[in-house]
């Protein structure tokens, strides 16, 4: 093989993955469409969008109907279609950094305890009424408790790594399940002297839902998200040399433990802030990886951008169907009926093996 | 052939290994009796117990008139301390003697099975598929064979906890049957089955969450002389045949091909120890609920004492096992005073930290 | 390229592994460290490239104290290429030995880091595997793309943990001429850990031989491989001959394990030294 040919090889495997990434954005885009139109109230394909293109241009329409459907498309459904975004491409890219970082195929965003931690938090919220910071009450303290219950675990695994030397992979995952088996206990003595109601709410929250998107909380998911992309698109390539062994990554210049501790923050974080708003949307995390690695191959420059976008096109498609079925579902619901089934399928079909 | 001072060298030497060996298997066996010990103590302690306190003595002169048949007139204290000790703590006892041998050989088997250190009991997805099943009964009023009441509800657990096993096996059979599949494939059921239970759930009254929450977690609070036979039954089978096995339990651990290579069929066995586990771990499941932590670390526990042989892990962990739950069901009972807390909650409460000090306390890989 | 090596110690909590080992590699120069199982020849190599601490004693490379030299100042002088490689999330083979440019690259240099990866595989003969995955190779073909890798790296040291010991006897040669070319050629101070005496002792400039977790003797491959040193380090009888220059190993037999000394064979070796003495 030619020296050129060599290159042109190599060029034309990467722009295919990048072209991959491509269509899962732009699908991603066309699932907001669908998201905008269907529902409850019915707005044609093509209108949703002209009626996105006057509110942005500040034709704001005069006549009840216009306003009311207006309202719909602007303060209801779009806030709810970017926060799928946002959170499916935060989902996604969490869970293919854990994935890699932890070199374990079973492992999402939150492997390290982050939803039993986050689950604790929101249970002491609605349950106790008990905010951290004291006086805030209702939504907002529900979103501050899950925050702050959710970085514990991470920091217990910090603290174990600044005192232990090797805190290896394994020992990661199994730190966050001690915490996680505590946490569970809290939570569910927590659930014992609640009320009715209030147990539905805890449960209503666990199951992971958009329902409660708007354009106040909508910003704080599009940050979250947008800081852990570019934070492990700037990772990518040290990620993929850890991947390979500690010793090998030492001899490559990058220090293993440092770069697992800071994908570790970055991960917690991230899932920290989106979980806060939407309880623990399960399966998008750990299945978006899996399905892009099945395309593109365990590349981390192209599987995090990728993990993104189909995480980001997974979700928004889920909770277009969520949102359709009867009066609402919830979208964690789907996320896992649908995604089970696929990917159970996945694994049957696997024939060579990405792990 | 052998000088006759080469001899003796060897035959000291030849002595000597067969002495350690002699000692190393005593150890085993010591453990397993010391924990035996410790779970006949903690059985007769745990039967004086309770809002009513009957001493040693009268619980087992009480247990020994009632198997001769004796009968009371109700009222009088001898009929209290029958019934107390005969319908109230006996059976508990005994179940909790039952779930922990279950749960704790379903822990081992699967440890072995899947070749993967935290695999528990529940790795199949059984737990979800057990909740599945109770929120059908209870919110949709749907239970397998139409049996009300009680049994409805423990009928429809176990049935709906075996769908879960049954796609993973039929999953693994088809494709690749590597550990990570079986897992894998676990870890999506649950996820389905958890989805399909919460969307019952929040679709129907406020109340009957509660209900479906409050059976699945893990208690030993409302077990009865009516529950015992069946889980009695399948868990004994079971351990039987797993401890019967438990050679080939072994070999599982090596691979497929050094297992064929030692004219074991890896697929075929494995197969049987899944069915054998999932039907002792739903008995338990659809009577006393989910309770975690017993199944994954029991076997640890035994195997950092005695080794990974499972000829003796799998007594061992049923031993262990027993006296765990039954040590925890105590605390369950004595922590609060009057009333109990979940034998779950309890357990996950000792766990975590337990499982930290195992982290902190292993040396390289058991992990 | 100097590494000073002085008084390293270095041990896993109760065991000691290496101790005081004092050496000089000096480069370019093809070094091979020989010695029996668990002598600590991996664990010498690993404190070299920082992927261990040594517990005292230093290691200096060009009068630069590593524990000074950051490890990505490290990569960008020293390879290393591993045992073995991890399988979990594979890579292509080019992505693989892309990774080698890590040290090095940065915005724009993917073109000339692809050029040094096709010369490395062209040189190596595995261009025909440049997008396989890494996972379907065989593990003669896994340790040519490690090598591939630490080349990359363009390193003036090289360290290789056994780079031929699943290599048939073709390319174990093979690697072991181009190892002994490329210290010439391209002014590289490889430092190799060999099972194979005989391939070292052909090629090699100089050996190294542990025993005991210390250096025992350093030299020329005619210097280090003799009867008596063969006997002490190893524990094997062998006849060491002549072939062009260099020393070649026949091995005879195995010497058996030492066996706890008898009490006769005490009082004879006391009645003994007198004599000598007088």
């Amino acid at each position: 093989m030619g020296r050129d040919d060599f290159k042109s090889v190599y060029y034309r495997s990467v722009s295919r993955k990048v072209t991959f990434v491509i269509i899962c954005v732009i699908v991603a885009f066309i699932a907001v469409g669908l998201q905008l139109s269907f529902g409850y109230y019915d707005v044609s394909f093509t209108e949703s969008y002209q009626i996105l293109w006057d509110h942005i241009c500040g034709n704001i329409p005069t006549t009840d109907i216009g306003i009311k459907r207006d309202h719909i498309i602007w303060d209801l459904r779009l806030p709810r279609s970017i926060a799928g975004m946002a959170v499916g491409a935060g989902l996604g890219v969490c869970g293919a950094a854990m994935q890699s970082t932890l070199k374990n195929p079973l492992a999402d965003p939150y492997t390290t305890g982050i939803s039993a931690g986050a689950g604790l938090g929101a249970t002491i919220s609605i349950v106790l009424g008990i905010c951290l910071i004291p006086g805030i009450i209702g939504q907002p303290s529900i979103i501050i408790d899950a925050f702050v219950f959710a970085l514990i675990p991470s920091l217990v695994i910090i603290a174990f790594s600044s005192l232990k030397r090797r805190v290896t992979p394994s020992m990661m995952i199994l730190i966050g399940i001690a915490v996680m088996y505590v946490f569970t206990a809290m939570t569910t003595l927590l659930k014992l002297t609640a009320s009715e109601d209030s147990l539905q709410d805890v449960y209503m929250w666990s199951v992971g839902t958009l329902g409660k998107s708007n354009w106040d909380n909508v910003w704080f998911m599009i940050a979250a998200t947008a800081f852990g992309i570019f934070a492990f698109a700037i990772l990518a390539k040290k990620i993929n040399v850890m991947i390979t062994s500690d010793s090998s990554a030492i001899s490559l210049g990058v220090d293993p433990k440092r770069c697992r501790l800071l994908v570790l923050i970055i991960v917690s974080v991230v899932t920290a802030f989106l979980v806060s708003f939407t309880g623990t949307i399960g399966f998008v995390g750990l299945v978006a990886p899996h399905m892009v690695r099945l395309i593109i191959g365990s590349d981390n420059r192209y599987l995090i951008p990728a993990s993104a976008a189909f995480g980001a096109m997974m979700l928004i498609c889920s909770d277009v169907i969520a949102r359709n079925i009867g009066t609402g579902l919830p979208v964690g619901v789907i996320t896992a009926c649908v995604g089970g089934p696929v990917f159970l399928y996945l694994l049957i079909k696997q024939r060579k093996s990405i792990w | 052939m052998f000088s006759a001072e080469g001899s003796n060298a060897d035959g000291s030497a030849k002595d000597q290994m067969k002495e350690e060996y002699r000692k190393y298997t005593f150890r085993k066996v010591l453990f397993m009796v010391g924990c035996a010990t410790i779970l006949i103590i903690l059985f007769g302690y745990a039967l004086t117990l309770g809002s009513h306190k009957i001493d040693f003595f009268t619980v087992f002169t009480t247990i020994g008139n009632h198997i001769m048949g004796a009968t009371y007139q109700i009222g009088t204290p001898e009929w209290t301390n029958d019934y107390l000790v005969w319908e109230d703590r006996l059976p508990r006892e005994a179940i909790a003697i039952v779930a922990g041998v279950g749960l704790a050989i379903g822990g081992a088997a699967m440890q072995s099975v899947v070749k993967n250190p935290l695999a528990d009991p529940y790795t199949t997805g059984i737990s979800s598929g057990a909740v599945l099943g109770v929120t059908v009964a209870l919110a949709l009023g749907i239970t397998a064979g139409s049996i009300a009441g009680n049994y409805g509800l423990v009928a429809n657990a176990f049935l709906f906890g075996m769908i879960p096993t049954a796609v993973t096996i039929i999953v693994s059979r088809i494709s690749k049957t590597s550990p990570a599949t079986i897992i894998l494939a676990g870890v999506a059921m649950s996820y389905l089955f958890n989805a399909m239970s919460t969307l019952i759930l929040i679709s129907s009254e406020a109340g009957k969450i509660q209900e479906a929450f409050l059976w699945q977690i893990g208690t030993l609070q409302w077990t009865t002389w009516d529950d015992f036979p069946l889980m009695f039954i399948i868990v004994a089978a079971g351990s039987i045949v797993l401890a019967f096995t438990s050679k080939q339990l072994n070999i599982l651990t090596l691979g497929d091909e050094s297992a064929k290579s030692l004219g074991l069929n890896a697929d075929n066995y494995r197969l049987l120890v899944l069915v054998v586990l999932s039907l002792m771990t739903s008995a338990v499941v659809s009577f006393i609920g989910i309770i975690g932590f017993l199944g994954l670390v029991s076997p640890h526990i035994v195997r950092t004492i005695i080794g990974s042989d499972n000829k003796y892990v799998i007594p061992a962990a049923a031993i262990f096992g027993a006296m765990f739950l039954l040590a925890a069901d105590l605390i369950a009972r004595m922590v609060i005073n009057p009333g109990e807390l979940p034998v779950g909650v309890i357990m996950s409460f000792i766990g975590g930290p337990m499982f930290l000090i195992l982290i902190l306390k292993s040396k390289k890989g058991v992990w | 390229m100097i590494i000073n090596i002085e008084g390293l110690e270095f041990g896993y909590s109760s065991t000691p592994v290496l101790k005081d080992v004092t050496a000089k590699l000096e480069g370019p120069k093809f070094i091979s460290i020989l010695g029996p199982n668990g002598v600590g020849k991996s664990t010498l190599i690993h404190c070299i490239n920082k992927i261990l601490t040594p517990t005292t004693g230093t290691v200096m490379i060009d009068d630069r104290e590593v524990k000074e030299i950051t490890i990505k100042e490290m990569a960008k002088m020293v390879g290393y290429v591993p045992y073995s490689a991890n399988d979990t999330f594979p890579l292509t083979v080019v992505d693989t030995v892309l990774m080698g440019r890590h040290p090095h690259s940065h915005r724009g240099s993917l073109d000339k880091d692809l050029d040094i990866v096709y010369e490395t595989l062209e040189m190596l003969g595995i261009l025909d595997l440049a997008m396989r995955s890494f996972n379907e190779l065989s593990a003669g073909q896994h340790q040519k793309v490690m090598l591939a890798r630490g080349l990359a790296q363009e390193p003036k040291i090289l360290l290789l943990d056994e780079p031929t010991s699943n290599l048939d006897v073709r390319h174990q040669l093979e690697v072991a001429k181009m190892l002994k070319r490329l210290s010439r050629e391209k002014d590289i101070l490889v430092i190799m850990i060999c099972h194979d005496i005989n391939i070292a002792a052909k090629y090699s400039d100089e050996i190294i031989l542990m025993h005991e977790g210390t250096v025992f003797d350093v030299g020329t491959p005619n210097e280090v491989i003799t009867r008596e040193n063969l006997e002490t380090v190893y524990g094997v009888d062998a006849k060491v001959i002549d072939d062009d220059g260099m020393p070649h190993v026949i091995l005879k037999d195995s010497y058996p394990e030492k066996k706890p000394v008898k009490i006769d064979s005490d009082i004879q070796e006391t009645s003994e030294t007198p004599l000598e003495t007088a």
